[in-house]
């Protein structure tokens, strides 16, 4: 890294454990996992062993209590060694922040202590078949009756789909009321007429699991309902403004193990009697990718900051850090296979796999083209 | 319940420089780690402590850049960790080791269980355990693959070349371990954390009232007579073809050689 951060004592320890993970539960396997496209529940463990589920769960709940910018400290350094494995990991803070934001007091005492031990995995279930990009477009239901509301409907490539135990749904309380009407609920492993569907085959993230959630007149306790009825849009974009630091964090990670693979590589090949890094058009490439990853991470770093520093409106800023670090990073992986040739193409050679994985971060947690609607949108907020 | 768990740093193997004239370890410049087998045991006392709530304290011999590692027993299990160091220390083979651990085990009365991993991967004897066990005047099980509590007794699973044997013993005992574990838990961050603040017990020779003529070089009666380097003289051969083809070539050379009748 040729921009280096000053970090405080806690969170170069963050670093050097979270790397430290990295080494022993993750790399000696994230190929074979890509390869068998099959989930290992070791690195989360390890992960829930060493507290760090509990980072941005509140001191009182029995978390770190940190903030953005070190959940993207410890996604970024995660999605160096595999971006499937924080996919697991940042999908479950996607489905903790709701409870830690908009939680009731007995809500939070209920499930935040089991979400900071690992104890408990989370997801978040907002997008549906008809209703990605438009996610206003979502049909499930949510029908009061009596002390319990019942759910129906089929959420659609739900990260830790079957494998949470704490789903927060987005639902229609009031379909008549259109965005207006539908409010935010949580589903526990188990609630009668809740099932996962079958896990997807995905091009990268393998390791990670995604599936439908089946809603089949699902029977849940009136008291399940996070926040107000009506609320539950409120409650889904605060929770992407706030997770989305963390896709364009996955980025980073992916993008500085592509480029430290592809260089290494460029400095050892031999082509023309000499190592192809001498070559300009290759030294250039790497001068190119180091400017777009330094540049992505100096913004992640300083929205995540902005953040924490207790920003209001930060919809636009999050937007712009996930859109520009994932474009970045899709670009870079395509480079450093470009780099080494016929080498980065073999499936032995793990930069075709962050080439894979880095796809899905332009895709999910909102479409870098929704990215840029956001962007726009609060733009012309400031300049009217 | 206490439980005592001894480690040991052992020089990084990708550190190890071995001097070409002496044939010893250069040790001085290598960087310690936790010795392999260590880290069983504290997983081991991990899952103990899970189950019976038990004290687990870790204890380790050494120079002070063991402090580290007696940390990261702390991170993953200990609830209090101590250094035992002293000059007079260094130099100590197996039983002057011994004796060390056995004094301050002792300190730590009533324990119930000593766990200490199998060997350590730098001297390789395996001594270690059961001389502390004979020096305490407990009993001692080696090579143990599992151990658990039951009706207050102790019952240990322990590996043999003719399978598994079930011991059980009364607490106190002192178990080396080799388990075979899938799964070893990484240190905490929050303990990490905490024990940076925590100030470390150190134990001298004076407070665990040894006396020097027993301790270290002087106290060791092991004596290296030489150390030199293994020469293969003989080379290998790779035969290759259709097994059935090659059983018959092997048994043609070793009816040759005499090692089987003709």
């Amino acid at each position: 890294m040729l921009v280096k951060y000053s970090l405080t004592e806690e969170q170069s320890l963050l670093v050097e454990l979270i790397k430290r993970i990295g080494e022993e539960y993750i790399a000696p396997f994230a190929l074979e996992w890509d390869e068998k496209e099959s989930f290992d529940n070791r690195p989360i463990r390890a992960l829930a062993d060493a507290d760090l589920f509990g980072i941005i769960v509140p001191k009182e709940y029995g978390g770190l209590g940190m903030g953005v910018f070190e959940m993207c400290l410890a996604v970024e350094w995660l999605s160096y060694y595999c971006a499937g494995v924080s996919t697991t990991y940042a999908a479950s803070f996607l489905g903790a922040y709701p409870l830690i934001l908009f939680g009731n007091e007995k809500q939070k005492e209920k499930y935040l202590p089991d979400i900071a031990r690992g104890k408990k995995l989370c997801a978040f279930a907002l997008t549906e078949p008809q209703a990605g990009s438009d996610a206003f477009g979502i049909k499930t239901t949510a029908r009061k009756e009596g002390d319990y509301y019942v759910l129906n409907g089929v959420k659609q490539w739900i990260t830790n789909g079957g494998l949470a135990d704490i789903n927060i749904v987005i639902a229609l309380t009031d379909p008549a009321k259109g965005p207006r009407g539908a409010s935010a609920f949580i589903v526990e492993k188990g609630d009668p007429g809740f099932s996962a569907g079958k896990k997807e085959k995905k091009l990268g993230l393998r390791s990670s699991v995604t599936t439908d959630l089946i809603f089949n007149d699902c029977k849940i306790p009136a008291d399940r309902l996070l926040s107000r009825e009506g609320m539950g849009f409120m409650v889904a974009l605060k929770t992407l403004d706030y997770a989305r630091c963390g896709a364009g964090a996955q980025a980073l990670g992916v993008a500085q193990a592509a480029l430290e693979v592809s260089i290494k590589h460029a400095k050892k090949r031999i082509q023309f009697g000499q190592p192809v890094y001498n070559f300009q058009a290759v030294s250039h490439t790497f001068a190119e990718m180091t400017m777009r990853l330094e540049a992505s991470r100096a913004l992640v770093y300083q929205v995540a900051k902005f953040i924490d520093a207790g920003a209001k409106d930060f919809s636009g800023a999050s937007a712009m850090a996930k859109c520009f670090a994932t474009d970045q990073a899709m670009w870079i992986c395509e480079r450093a296979i470009q780099m080494m040739g016929g080498y980065g193409y073999m499936r032995d050679y793990p930069v075709q796999k962050f080439f894979r994985d880095v796809k899905c971060l332009q895709i999910y947690e909102g479409t870098n083209e929704i990215q840029k609607n956001v962007i726009a949108r609060e733009l012309s907020k400031v300049y009217k | 319940m206490r439980i005592i768990v001894s480690i040991k740093g052992v020089p990084k193997l990708e550190t190890v420089k071995v001097d070409p004239e002496t044939h010893t370890l250069r040790r001085e410049s290598a960087e310690l780690m936790l010795n392999p087998f260590d880290r069983s045991a504290l997983e081991i006392a991990a899952r103990l402590k899970e189950k019976y709530h038990a004290e687990v304290i870790a204890i380790s011999m050494g120079p002070p850049n063991v402090i580290p590692l007696l940390r990261e027993a702390y991170s993953i299990c200990a609830d209090r960790i101590i250094l035992l160091s002293d000059r007079a220390f260094a130099g100590a083979d197996t039983l002057a080791t011994s004796r060390v651990l056995a004094q301050a085990i002792k300190k730590l009365a009533p324990f119930d269980l000593v766990l200490m991993g199998l060997k350590s991967a730098d001297g390789e004897t395996a001594q270690v355990p059961p001389e502390t066990a004979a020096l305490l005047g407990i009993p001692s099980i080696t090579n143990v693959k599992d151990l658990f509590f039951e009706d207050k007794k102790i019952i240990a699973l322990r590996e043999t070349e003719y399978g598994l044997e079930e011991l059980e013993a009364e607490p106190p005992i002192v178990a080396s371990l080799y388990p075979k574990l899938d799964y070893f838990r990484p240190p905490s961050f929050k303990r990490l954390l905490e024990v940076k603040n925590r100030e470390l017990e150190i134990w001298s020779a004076k407070d665990l009232e040894l006396s020097i003529e027993k301790l270290g070089l002087s106290g060791s009666p092991t004596r290296v007579s030489g150390v030199f380097e293994k020469k293969f003289a003989d080379k290998g051969e790779i035969w290759e073809g259709e097994p059935e083809e090659l059983a018959k070539r092997l048994i043609t050379l070793l009816k040759e050689k005499g090692f089987l009748k003709a």
